[in-house]
C-alpha cells in the first residue's frame, strides 16, 4: 500500500504470502493462499449440493446455476473431444470451477487471489500436462511420437519441423501456466495502481478532487473487466484442456 | 547510464510487444463483424470462438507486462 505522500506506488505487496488461522497456521506454514483454496472447494461444493438438493421440476436460482455450470462443461467436453469426452468431464468440470471460484473470490476485498500466483497455475498446468502426454501414450503407445511429425512434409525439413513441434508441445507449460497468472496479477496490479491515485490525489486537497473521483471511476469500470476476465481464463484454462485432450485421443 | 533509467528503458521498450496484440485484436474482432454481416446466423457459434482468440491475444499482452514487471521490479 502506498503511504499517503509518497511518491512511489507498491503495486506487488498485495501478493506477499502469510500464514494464516494464526498460531497453527504458523507451524504448518498454512498460508492465506491455501485457506482461499480450502474456501474455494468448499464453495463448489456448496454451490452443488445445496444447488440440487431441491431437486425442483422448474429450478431456483442456484439449481439454474448449478445445472447451467454442468451442462456447459459437458458440452463443452463432447463438441471438443468428442464423444471419449465424457470420460474426461469430472476432471475439467473440477479444474474450471476451482479455478473460476479462485478467481472470483479475489475480486472481493479483504480476499486473496490464489491463481495470481505463478506457484499455484505451474502446479495445475503441469498436471494437466503429464496427464495429457500419460492418456496419449495409454491410448497409442509409441505411435503417439508421430504427433511431432506433420503429415506431408519434404524430407529435408523433417528434423527441422520435429524440433519446432517439440518445443511448441513443452510450451504449452509455460503458456497455459503464465496465461492465467498474468491476467490475475495484472488485472490486480491495475486495482491497486488506480486505488493508490485516489489516495494521492484525495491528499492533495480541492484540486485533487476531480482526478481522485476520475480514478474511483475507472476502479469500478475496472472491477466488472475484472469479473468478465476471471470467468473468461477459468473458461480458457478449462477448453484448452479439452484442446489438448482432443490432440492426445485423436492424434492431430 | 545508470541501472534504474536503464531500467525503465528496458520496461518501456518491451510494451513495443503491444503493437502487434493491437494488430491481432483488430483482425479478430474484424473478422467477427464480417462473418456476422455476412451470415447472421452463425453467430453464437463464432462469438464463442472469438471470444477465445481474444483471451489468447491478450494474454501475449500480458506476457509482455509480466516481461516489463519483471525487468522493473526483480
Amino acid at each position: 500500500m502506498a503511504a499517503e505522500g509518497s511518491n512511489s506506488i507498491d503495486a506487488l505487496g498485495q501478493f506477499q504470502l502469510e500464514t494464516s488461522l494464526g498460531f497453527i497456521g504458523r507451524s504448518v506454514n498454512f498460508t492465506q493462499a491455501n485457506l482461499m483454496m480450502v474456501v474455494a472447494g468448499v464453495g463448489v461444493m456448496a454451490l452443488l449440493w445445496l444447488g440440487m438438493k431441491p431437486r425442483a421440476m422448474v429450478p431456483g436460482r442456484l439449481q439454474a446455476a448449478a445445472e447451467m455450470g454442468y451442462e456447459t462443461i459437458m458440452s463443452m467436453c463432447v463438441d471438443t473431444i468428442g464423444h471419449e469426452g465424457k470420460k474426461f468431464f469430472p476432471l475439467v468440470f473440477t479444474l474450471f470451477f476451482f479455478i473460476l471460484f479462485g478467481n472470483l473470490l479475489g475480486v472481493f476485498p479483504y480476499f486473496f487471489t490464489f491463481t495470481s500466483h505463478v506457484m499455484v497455475t505451474l502446479a495445475l498446468s503441469l498436471f494437466v500436462f503429464i496427464l495429457v502426454t500419460t492418456v496419449a501414450i495409454r491410448e497409442h503407445g509409441l505411435h503417439f511420437f508421430s504427433y511431432f511429425v506433420p503429415a506431408g512434409i519434404p524430407k529435408a525439413l523433417a528434423p527441422l519441423m520435429v524440433m519446432i513441434e517439440v518445443i511448441s508441445y513443452l510450451s504449452r507449460i509455460i503458456s497455459l501456466s503464465v496465461r492465467l497468472f498474468a491476467n490475475m496479477m495484472a488485472g490486480h496490479v491495475m486495482l491497486e495502481v488506480f486505488g493508490s491515485f485516489i489516495v494521492m490525489l484525495g491528499g492533495l486537497g480541492l484540486l485533487g478532487l476531480f482526478p481522485a473521483g476520475l480514478s474511483l471511476g475507472v476502479n469500478t469500470i475496472l472491477i466488472g473487466f475484472e469479473l468478465l476476465v476471471a470467468t473468461l481464463q477459468a473458461y480458457v484454462f478449462a477448453i484448452l484442456t479439452c484442446i489438448y485432450l482432443h490432440d492426445a485421443v485423436h492424434l492431430h | 547510464m545508470d541501472v534504474a533509467s536503464a531500467k525503465m528503458l528496458g520496461a518501456g521498450i518491451a510494451m513495443i510487444a503491444l503493437a502487434g496484440v493491437g494488430i491481432g485484436m483488430g483482425t479478430i474482432f474484424g473478422s467477427l463483424v464480417t462473418s456476422v454481416a455476412r451470415n447472421p446466423g452463425s453467430r453464437d457459434s463464432v462469438f464463442g470462438l472469438a471470444i477465445l482468440g481474444f483471451a489468447l491475444t491478450e494474454a501475449v499482452a500480458l506476457y509482455a507486462l509480466v516481461i516489463a514487471f519483471i525487468i522493473l521490479f526483480v
